[in-house]
């Protein structure tokens, strides 16, 4: 099986079937559009996983490469290939894309080819952001991105949608925007690259380190979002549409904690140890207050968004402690949260489109009209505070245990999340869930059908397999963290 | 033949010339309704001078009428793009001047002599020269601003264009005089050798520097010299200010570079003329795109979007080198394309009697039209610079040249304000996308329009995946024109 085209499959597989999805124009051919994009999301996961089989978990460097000159008088090429992070990454992109057309097969009627087109478009591009190996291509992917989601934020989501939108837009686009200015920079004192991997040997020294990290740091930090700069994301979260917000908080947040691992590590390795402390100081800010946070919200989605944010603290304080422990927990915590918090709002999801209310005071008693879909809810919600034996406890035990060998401190505030997230989690859930039947509606809520347990089903395998047997992702990774680590041990100054 | 072969550089404006005065006189014996003749020989001079173009390209550089004109690549680059710009703008207005009187030959025969003009300007290389193509292009362009005698705004347009116009043109030959009282010359390619001598030791070098900067920022349309253009693009028929708003951005280009880069090139005076453009760059991306937000007519919008871009533009020229002058010929071409698309659709949405130049205009136009949405979806975040679109790479080789010629905190700059300008646009975005349609005409452009309109929205997208295509036609030909 020829292997240098597989990622350009990952990245245009769904492109090209969004377009197809376009073409089928009016709602008159929702059917056909479902349809078309089912097919698409589906190929585009089964294109991926050649990648998983064929990967060497033992080899150092990137694999699957594929290089092309693409914009030749300005040395940018388009330069294809993944590691073990990027590998799982793409695998929980092209995954989430299946379940999010499911997810909206009928509950999306308006502009329904406009909707699945999105999401594929948008799936394709962050499977090119995490492909990437020239900055160019990564910056244009990753910008890229940002069309989708204003598009899909703005015409499906809630009443204050517009808001959120732009909101979204413009707060992302300012940390961006300097990224390029780095970026530019960068190409100039490497004489004209625009190589990641000629980044990664280039000597700086520690003040263009330092400014570089910044302006990458506003880009990423936007993304993750770490605290302060975390405000958009509520707002967009609860304005989004049920599919939007699954694939905000399972991917879309993922690229500026990989934007850290790809570029801000490796490129600027001192910059980054110069300020570890603060990153460090605002991922336990994000840890404990932001679960404090979590702990008062009155409406489910801004609840599951706000521990969006504090399990993305662990992620940067994962990254930031520069341990095999703390990074290798990081990914997984990435990928924890991307089935975790996809099922959250996925949860959040059937129980809006029963009672178009998200507060959670409307709730109480779910459990007596819909007995599987609690069972499934609490799967999830233990994986939220972190149970051992489902994922989430796999993330959040490496990085405490990464975090005890950097710093007695930052692993007692980090392991305050065990508390504060169960807190929340599952107060959350007692309110909804159990106790007395809250109203009538509740009481005529019908149990979920066999489209969303199927949905739910699958993330609820992927919690409990990546729980109880975390070694194939563990294993996927070592290689290329330790790969990593030696690039950050090495100091670039000249 | 010994008379027409020296003339070969200038093929392309005799060609223009001759089909011009006869256009002028075959359209006295046309009827209105049979208007269609002009208008198919227009385009035919038009295609004329393309293939005449295309075909006596060189990358030699090459002069004819002793000097005073020059052919190289750079000029047969931005005439190629002039005259599909001109041929564009032909067919997205046709339909529009139709319905509103317009359709007469003087519209045709003065687009033609613009034309004219801006070629000549293009392939200047004697002050004299520049100075005939800019009034030959900017009187044909007073009065097809005022070719709807009736209406109020559009004289007042054309009679501010008029006198600031006219202001412009002063400060420009002014500087010019001092220039020919300091080196005895006004032969560009001379003027450069003797600038070269001179150095910037001279005064009255740098007092005509100062003029004709001022000049050129009024005909660019930079701040603090922007005052005429919102009036102007707002006042004037759409038709016209699409045309305004495209193919005279190239000639003043080639304007700029034939002055600044070619004739005042010399290394002491481009510091001097840096400095200006840094502070022309910098007000035009404040004032452009701050004030666009404030905006609520489109044309308007536009008008304050294209100053923002002439500081972007500047950006590139002003770095002074051959990168700064490639990234500022990509931009320019780039910005002339998203431009014929962004004031096409406002002719594509007006109708006999209505305007579509209101922002309120764009509402919901995802349900009247979705593939009309989309195409103005690719252009505004075209404009505000957005990959995978081609205005994202105009932006980044201008950057780039900026940084490279060690203006990094103008480039974060610029950037900021290109954030500012991004607001704008995405509420165009969000009033097609978002808002329920209040018009429900039906969106049936002619045939030509329709196809040509969507070319021009997939150009811009084209280009954003595949850059090189333009950026390479760019870069060699202002490597063939000024290197050496």
């Amino acid at each position: 099986m020829p292997t240098e085209n597989l990622l350009n499959l990952a990245i245009w597989t769904p492109i090209a079937f969004g377009l197809l999805v376009l073409a089928t124009g009016s709602d008159r051919n929702a059917p056909a559009a479902r349809a078309i994009a089912l097919a698409g999301a589906v190929l585009g996961f089964a294109v991926t996983l050649p990648l998983y089989t064929g990967f060497r978990p033992e080899l150092n460097g990137f694999q699957f490469a594929y290089s092309q000159p693409w914009i030749e008088s300005f040395n940018v090429n388009y330069d294809l290939g993944i590691d073990g992070i990027s590998l799982l990454l793409i695998l929980l992109n092209s995954f989430t894309t299946v379940l999010v057309v499911i997810a909206g097969w009928d509950v999306i009627r308006t502009r329904v080819a406009q909707y699945l087109a999105s999401f594929l478009f948008l799936s394709g591009f962050m499977n090119g952001v995490f492909c990437a190996l020239d900055a160019l291509l990564f910056y244009v992917f990753f910008e890229a991105t940002l069309i989708p989601m204003f598009i899909i934020i703005g015409v499906w989501g809630g009443p204050n949608r517009v808001y959120a939108a732009v909101k979204f837009f413009l707060y992302t686009l300012l940390g961006s925007l300097l990224t390029l200015v780095a970026l530019i920079y960068l190409y100039n004192v490497s004489d004209g690259s625009f190589s990641l991997a000629d980044y990664y040997q280039l000597p700086l020294s520690l003040e263009a380190q330092t400014l570089i990290f910044i302006a990458f740091f506003l880009a990423f930090a936007v993304k993750v979002p770490m605290w302060p700069v975390h405000t958009w994301l509520p707002d967009a979260h609860v304005e989004a549409p049920t599919g939007g917000s699954v694939v905000l908080a399972a991917i879309m947040l993922k690229l500026g904690a990989y934007g850290f691992i790809r570029l801000s590590l490796p490129i600027l390795p001192d910059a980054s140890h110069v300020m570890a402390g603060f990153v460090i100081a605002l991922s336990l800010i994000a840890v404990v207050y932001i679960g404090l946070v979590a702990l008062v919200q009155a409406d489910l989605k801004k609840l599951i968004a706000y521990s969006s944010i504090s399990h993305m603290g662990f992620v940067t304080l994962g990254i930031f402690i520069f341990n095999a422990h703390g990074l290798e927990g990081a990914v997984m915590q990435m990928i924890s949260h991307g089935f975790v918090s996809g099922a959250l709002f996925l949860c959040v999801g059937v129980l809006y489109d029963r009672m178009h209310t998200r507060l959670i005071a409307d709730y109480g008693g779910v459990v007596n009209s819909m007995p599987v879909f609690a069972a499934l809810f609490m799967l999830f919600a233990m994986a939220n505070s972190g149970l051992p034996g489902t994922s989430g406890f796999v993330g959040e035990f490496l990085v405490v245990v990464g975090a005890v060998k950097a710093s007695f401190w930052y692993a007692a505030a980090a392991a305050t999340t065990l508390v504060f997230g169960a807190a929340y989690t599952l107060w959350m859930y007692k309110r909804v869930i159990f106790g007395a039947v809250a109203n009538e509606h509740v009481a005529t809520l019908t149990e979920i059908n066999v489209r969303e347990f199927l949905v739910l089903g699958l993330l609820a395998a992927a919690v409990l397999a990546m729980g109880l047997y975390p070694n194939p992702f563990a294993e996927t990774l070592h290689t290329s963290v330790n790969d990593l680590l030696a690039h950050v041990a090495q100091s670039k100054i000249p | 033949m010994q008379y027409i072969q020296p003339l070969l550089p200038a093929y392309p404006e005799l060609f223009l010339l001759g089909m011009t005065c006869m256009i002028l006189i075959v359209d006295l014996f046309v009827s209105d309704d049979s208007r269609i003749v002009t208008y198919a020989l227009t385009q035919l001079a038009l295609g004329g001078c393309l293939v005449i173009t295309w075909i006596t390209s060189s990358a030699e550089v090459s002069y004819t009428f002793s000097g005073m004109f020059v052919d190289d690549l750079m000029s047969d680059v931005l005439k190629l793009t002039v005259y599909v710009a001109v041929m564009v703008m032909l067919v997205y207005s046709r339909p529009y001047v139709a319905v509103r009187g317009m359709l007469r030959g003087e519209f045709f025969t003065l687009a033609l002599f613009a034309t004219l003009g801006m070629m000549i300007m293009i392939s200047a290389n004697h002050l004299l020269t520049l100075y005939l193509g800019l009034e030959l292009m900017s009187l044909a362009l007073y009065s097809m601003v005022a070719l709807q005698r009736d209406s109020t705004t559009a004289t007042e347009a054309a009679m501010k264009y008029f006198v600031l116009g006219a202001l412009a043109s002063g400060m420009l030959l002014y500087g010019m005089s001092m220039l020919y009282g300091a080196a005895g010359t006004l032969e560009i390619t001379r003027l450069a050798a003797i600038v070269v001598e001179r150095g910037t030791t001279d005064l009255v070098l740098v007092f005509a520097l100062v003029f004709i900067v001022a000049g050129l920022g009024f005909k660019l349309g930079a701040v603090p010299f922007h005052m005429w253009l919102p009036d102007v693009y707002h006042g004037a028929p759409t038709a016209v200010t699409l045309f305004i708003g495209t193919a005279p951005k190239l000639s003043a280009f080639a304007f700029i570079m034939r002055l600044l880069a070619q004739g005042l090139g010399a290394d002491l005076l481009v510091q001097e003329w840096q400095q200006m453009l840094v502070v022309m760059a910098v007000l035009s991306l404040a004032v452009g795109n701050i004030t666009a937000i404030a905006q609520t007519n489109l044309k308007r919008m536009l008008a304050y979007s294209t100053i923002g871009h002439m500081g972007f533009l500047l950006l590139g020229i002003l770095a002074g080198d051959l990168v700064g002058y490639s990234a500022g010929m990509f931009y320019v071409v780039v910005y002339v394309l998203m431009s014929l698309g962004s004031f096409g659709m406002i002719m594509v949405l007006s109708r006999a009697g209505f305007e579509a130049e209101n922002l309120e205009d764009f509402k919901g136009l995802n349900q009247r039209s979705p593939w009309y949405a989309f195409i103005m979806l690719l252009l505004m975040f075209s404009m505000a610079g957005v990959p995978p679109t081609a205005g994202f790479y105009a932006k980044l080789v201008v950057l780039q040249a900026a940084v490279y010629a060690g203006y990094v905190w103008l480039a974060v700059v610029a950037v900021l304000f290109s954030l500012i300008g991004a607001f704008y646009y995405l509420r165009l975005v969000k009033l097609m996308y978002f808002d329920a349609p209040e018009d429900s005409a039906p969106i049936a452009p002619r045939g030509d329009v329709h196809v040509l309109m969507s070319l021009n929205g997939l150009a811009v997208l084209f280009l954003g995946i595949f850059p090189g295509w333009l950026m390479a036609p760019c870069i060699e030909a202002i490597q063939r024109s000024f290197a050496g």
